[in-house]
């Protein structure tokens, strides 16, 4: 393996409050240095980042990989592709796959496929319940012997409370989150969008705050009976900011994610029917976005993930009821966050790298998200102010549902290294 | 006969500009008269194919379009989802391509979707006219509703409507809302919370909480069928106490302050939101709004086909010469 020597970039690591100019060291797979002036060993290949960001890979802690079962819009390979495009050294996809991955046996084929696709990690979250029905757990510890790094029935939320404690509780012993979507499936019942003047005006069926927001209040409660860590699937709305926060005051483990389009859209962006805007939970209201905003700023909300959800053309090609909740989201991920929020003023350059890579790691107790001699030679190599225009028909990924087709974008990956090798390469490195 | 008033096609109230529904009230005035001759047909659109795209049951609004239809002369079609393609699972996109494929000149299309009409006109190059879209509009209804308005008040602009019942899941009251609106009325809608959308009010319209408040304000109401799902959806405890609490019935329009003027876009349920005496009674238009129907919808086909407003007279008039 060929050391290599990234020269002269602008170096951010929140792992240990690194942000100047700084050369990085890449050997044996692990990070071997980092500091000024480093010299190449022998044979190395050195990488001239002057006027570009280094930072640790990008981890993304809620993917949908579709494999096995749906290998026709997404694979794991194709998936840890587009996330190496997008910056990412790491994804943990969930584990909504037919079949479920419910044992030990379905996330070692997960583990098999990432390591044959020789892109970004793969880290599978296990289900919660067998085939996520909601009614017994799975063997959390063989999950988590295979590889699982979390356990999640996602988009089937856990409407027993039982069950949710009791995975809480066990969860204790391998040291694991439990993660859940948040939705009270009676008050979202056959919900397409936010409920609010825009559903109104559109006719569309309307899914209320509040069938999240009971959720994530009932599911910290149970966190603080349990002492068990519960993390937050796409939060949506700012009473769900308002109740994280005054959870994390009172010491409850919880930790919680935003996704790149509910920083960035509301529920105006349904205009039209566009079939792309449909998620779950919905885009909701601009008062929504500067909550998950100010949230995300403050720690409040932990950590950026995408939740990338590919589907096939067609299935979006419809009547806006019958559409696919979701959109992908790893190879726009970065983008968004550096022009909407970066130089949107809403985060720092080293905050977003923060919520992007070091705090998932911690969160999810991952590899990675640092810098700092030893940790593995995950980083990506970014050009800030290189503008592009986002163009599904160029994506890694197998599917092109997402609503920034066409959009201009700051910020450009031009290197992704995975244990200190090259995984992606872009057109100006 | 290049200009187009309309665009393309008629999806919903929402868009228009006033003017715009004015020019298709105006141009339904002559096309009024045609439906009281003894030979109903004019040869407006002969030579035009029109689809009749029905993926919802309907009996009005379908057969009120086919008489427009077929007054105009047009060759159409009746596709109804039952027994179609779409039962055997073919996607509305293909549906069009193949009607496309067709060369067809319009299609009226009912679905149980919001924003399948636009869906449609998008993939299509022919004339999309919306008979109804989910909870979304059912815009020939809103024209209908307000060209009976017209014709009763002698105006639209400061009547003051209250649309009573069903406003979530109304297509019709949506239509209305823009309708009135845009014309210059005075819009209210009264019916239990559980069924009012949230943000309603941001549209411009007042609620009453109570018929019996909404009787003393306004001069029409325009009321809406309330359907037996939703009692077992659980929006409504039974369609007895709608009707105890929310009905239009003789007694309390008595108490009212003038004669109301009633409408019901129909089909009736006798005795739930409208007692049979109302809906029989002098003030009611409700066969009136069924007669008007016809005469809109020949005016948005005539419209869409390229007609000008101005023109609908000497357009219809022609059916004398022609002989027909």
């Amino acid at each position: 393996m060929k050391p290599v020597l990234i020269r002269g970039g602008r170096v951010i690591d929140p792992s240990q409050g690194h942000d100047g100019v700084a050369d990085v060291l890449l050997a044996d797979g692990r990070v071997a240095g980092l500091g000024p002036a480093l010299s190449a060993p022998d044979g190395a290949e050195v990488v001239d980042a002057r006027g570009k960001v280094v930072a640790p890979g990008l981890i993304d802690l809620h993917v949908h990989l579709r494999e096995p079962g749906r290998e026709d819009v997404e694979t794991v390979a194709t998936g840890a592709r587009a996330a190496a495009a997008g910056g990412f050294t790491a994804v943990c996809p969930m584990p909504n796959t037919d079949p479920v991955t419910d044992n030990q046996a379905a996330v070692g084929f997960i583990v098999k496929q990432a390591q044959a696709a020789g892109a970004a990690r793969v880290y599978p979250i296990g289900a919660i319940s067998l085939g996520q029905k909601g009614q017994q757990l799975s063997e959390f510890g063989e999950l988590v012997g295979a590889g699982a790094v979390a356990v999640s029935d996602d988009g089937h939320p856990v409407t027993s409370s039982h069950l949710l404690r009791m995975a809480l509780s066990y969860a204790r012993t391998f040291d694991i989150p439990v993660a859940d979507h948040c939705e009270d499936p009676t008050l979202k019942a056959n919900g397409v969008m936010h409920e609010g003047l825009v559903s109104t005006r559109l006719g569309l069926r309307g899914i209320p705050a509040a069938a999240e927001e009971i959720m994530v209040a009932r599911n910290l409660l149970l966190a603080e009976l349990t002492g068990g860590h519960i993390h937050l699937c796409h939060m949506s709305t700012r009473g769900s900011v308002e109740l994280i926060r005054r959870a994390k005051e009172k010491g409850v483990r919880v930790t919680a994610e935003v996704t790149p389009h509910h920083l960035t859209l509301t529920d105006e962006a349904c205009e039209g029917y566009d079939t792309n805007a449909k998620m779950n939970p919905p885009l909701r209201q601009a008062a929504d976005v500067a909550a998950l905003r100010a949230g995300l700023k403050d720690g409040t909300i932990d950590v950026i993930a995408t939740d990338h959800a590919p589907h096939h053309y067609d299935a979006k090609e419809r009547e806006f009821d019958d559409a696919p909740f979701g959109i992908v989201g790893l190879e726009t991920a970065l983008g968004l966050g550096l022009t909407e929020l970066v130089r949107g003023g809403a985060l720092t350059l080293p905050e977003l790298i923060d919520r992007m890579s070091t705090a998932p790691a911690r969160v999810f107790h991952l590899p990675g998200g640092s810098l700092q001699r030893g940790a593995p030679g995950d980083v990506v190599v970014v050009d800030p102010d290189a503008s592009w225009r986002v163009d599904p028909a160029a994506f890694y990924s197998k599917s092109r549902n997402t609503p920034f087709g066409g959009r201009d974008l700051n910020g450009r990956v031009l290197r992704t290294f995975v244990g200190g090798l090259t995984v992606f390469r872009g057109d100006a490195a | 006969m290049t200009e187009r008033f309309l665009g393309k096609d008629l999806l919903a109230l929402e868009p228009l500009t006033a003017d715009q529904i004015r020019f298709i009230l105006d141009t339904a005035e002559p096309f009024k008269e045609v439906s009281e001759r003894t030979i109903k047909k004019v040869p407006t659109l002969r030579g035009k194919t029109i689809v009749n795209l029905f993926f919802e049951a309907s009996t009005r609004t379908r057969i009120s379009f086919e008489f427009a239809e077929k007054r105009l002369s047009a060759d159409t079609v009746n596709v109804a989802a039952a027994g179609s393609s779409v039962e055997k699972g073919e996607t509305l996109v293909d549906t069009a391509r193949n009607l496309e494929a067709m060369r067809i000149d319009m299609v009226v299309m009912r679905h149980p979707s919001s924003g399948a009409a636009q869906f449609l006109a998008d993939r299509i190059r022919s004339n999309v006219v919306n008979a109804g879209d989910g909870t979304h509009e059912h815009p020939t209804q809103g024209l209908l509703d307000l060209l009976t308005l017209r014709d009763k008040f002698g105006r639209i602009e400061g009547l003051k409507v209250c649309i009573c019942g069903d406003i979530l899941h109304s297509r019709v009251a949506r239509s209305n809302i823009w309708g009135l609106l845009k014309l210059g009325a005075q819009v209210a809608v009264c019916g239990p919370a559980s069924l009012l959308p949230l943000g309603i009010e941001e549209l411009g319209v007042s609620v009453f909480r109570r018929i019996e408040d909404a009787i003393q304000w306004a001069d029409a109401l325009n009321v809406l069928r309330i359907q037996l799902e939703r009692m077992h959806a659980g929006y409504l405890p039974s369609l007895r106490e709608y009707n105890r609490v929310f009905g239009v019935t003789v007694e309390r329009l008595e108490r009212a302050p003038r004669d109301l003027v009633i409408l019901h876009p129909g089909p009736m349920n006798r005795g739930v939101e409208i007692d049979s005496r109302v809906a029989d009674g002098p003030h009611s238009v409700i066969l009136g709004q069924v007669t008007n129907g016809v005469a809109v919808r020949m005016a948005v086909l005539y419209l869409l086909a390229g007609g000008r407003p101005d023109m609908a007279e000497a357009a219809k008039g022609r059916s004398a010469e022609v002989g027909e």
